[in-house]
């Protein structure tokens, strides 16, 4: 299976997931999402890192992850099918590590 | 509903629905004539932007989520609404970014750009001493850009970048550059030098060698901390790819605007015939980016041309179209820089009669005597 991401300069992370599907998560306020044919570019104000999100459900995912208390409800609200839910808490792992989504919790409120 | 199957790059070539961030020249006004700039400044032109012409585009910018701007000139803080456009900008959530000769650069405004989320600012140089950096630049321009790095760093405003055009002189200069940048905190930023503009003719004798380029790619790879703006992807063809996107972004994924309006498809190819209209168009800035046939025709797969038998084409996509195009080569032909060298006997096949000027420019006219 293809990447669902890709961040330049950087080859995406393609290991095991850390345990994700439990935690909260949420889009860090400081990037901006933008919506594109394939998917969606993101872009940092903060570190000025851009990232490509390489697949409409995964953008879909990554704009609604805040609304969830978990990570896992948010796929099940989604429309992926649970068969590829491990690619895309992988993806998830690789867009945390990089700065785009972000634990509200470990990260109290700082600029 | 899996993952899009086909290579990133591809998709970039089609075109996105808006540049990931763009070039915006603000003005022709410059104190200093560096023999290679891109857009011949030196004087400023009376039909340049307005600020509210400015604000409006910026405005349009917002409404497409372009991420960032490089602001850029001539000299753009001689504009006295500069800091009115940055501060617009980053109101709008458009990252400002700003390369400028230092010269404005006081301690004052230096703490005041400290102060100031979402700003980059970009202190150029083009030797890592005076006189290396003067013969390019002009007497006093080393010295100059110096001061506004110590008032930059004394004001704690944190990595700025060190920004350099590489040029035979002072490529081997890189390990001073990378000393220099360090002792300010500074992040250095290296760019490929283009025949454009007044560069058209100062290219041919400040262009790198194949060995200093060869020099230049290991020791990028050895550092993917310095940024080249995804400036060198014809060094690809050494095998290892520089961090970036390495294509030619040229109306896909980037764009020029020029201090009065016009867009261009990149920096470094002002000329009409990569003009793809005006922000003072009907439909402004949106309707240029996404219909311009001049766009739209670069978005369509390229050829190979000359190149398609190398086995390296897929890495250095054929290289620059910009320093193709002012060098007199065919666009679907080797870059003049070619590091297989294929550009030279291409470069030496041509007449100098036959490569395209730039436009006249602004540079201001050497007076030979003083009153």
């Amino acid at each position: 299976m293809r990447g669902l991401l890709t961040l330049p300069g950087d080859p995406a992370a393609d290991g095991a997931a850390p345990e994700l599907a439990g935690r909260r998560l949420e889009l860090d306020p400081q990037v901006a999402l933008r919506p594109e044919p394939f998917g969606a570019l993101a872009y940092h104000h903060g570190t000025r890192r851009l990232t490509f999100l390489r697949s409409a459900e995964l953008v879909a995912l990554v704009s609604t992850l805040g609304d969830h208390p978990r990570v896992d409800e948010a796929l099940a609200a989604g429309d992926v099918a649970p068969a590829l839910w491990p690619s895309f808490r992988r993806a998830l792992a690789a867009l945390l590590a990089s700065g785009v989504i972000r634990d509200p919790e470990a990260q109290p409120s700082q600029r | 509903m899996t993952p899009k199957p086909s290579p990133l790059s591809d998709e970039l070539k089609r075109g996105l629905d808006a540049p990931i961030c763009l070039t915006w020249e603000l003005t022709y006004g410059c104190n200093l004539a560096c023999t290679h700039c891109l857009s011949s400044s030196g004087r400023r032109d009376p039909a340049e932007l307005s600020t509210e012409q400015v604000f409006t585009v910026i405005g349009e910018l917002h409404d497409l989520k372009v991420f960032y701007v490089n602001l850029g000139g001539g000299e753009p803080t001689i504009r006295p609404d500069f800091y009115d456009i940055v501060d617009r900008c980053v109101a709008h959530g458009i990252g400002a970014k700003f390369s400028t000769n230092g010269s404005t650069l006081t301690p004052a405004r230096a703490a005041r750009l400290a102060a100031t989320e979402y700003v980059d600012v970009q202190v150029s140089i083009d030797g890592a001493d005076a006189a290396t950096n003067d013969a390019v630049r002009g007497d006093g321009s080393f010295a100059t850009a110096v001061r506004a790095m110590e008032h930059l760093a004394a004001a704690g405003f944190g990595p700025f970048k060190v920004s350099v055009v590489m040029t035979r002189h002072n490529i081997p200069q890189l390990d001073r550059f990378e000393a220099l940048a360090n002792r300010f905190g500074a992040q250095l930023r290296l760019t490929r030098l283009r025949p454009s503009g007044r560069g058209a003719d100062a290219w041919w004798h400040l262009h790198p060698t194949n060995d200093q380029q060869r020099h230049l790619h290991a020791w990028l790879l050895d550092r993917p901390e310095v940024l080249t703006g995804d400036s060198f992807f014809h060094l690809s063809a050494l095998g290892g790819a520089l961090p970036g996107l390495n294509l030619c972004g040229a109306g896909r994924v980037v764009c020029l605007i020029d201090p009065l309006g016009d867009v261009y498809a990149c920096p470094f190819v002002l000329h009409d015939e990569f003009r793809a209209g005006s922000v003072l168009d009907p439909g402004g800035f949106a309707e240029v980016w996404r219909r311009s046939p001049l766009f739209v025709s670069l978005r369509q797969p390229a050829s190979a041309g000359a190149c398609a038998s190398c086995g390296s084409y897929d890495a250095c996509q054929g290289g620059c179209m910009a320093a193709k195009f002012f060098t007199g080569l065919p666009l679907d032909g080797p870059d003049p820089e070619c590091v297989l060298g294929h550009g030279e006997p291409a470069l030496a096949g041509g007449a100098p009669g036959a490569r395209p000027r730039p436009a006249p420019g602004h540079s201001v006219p050497i007076r030979l005597g003083r009153r």
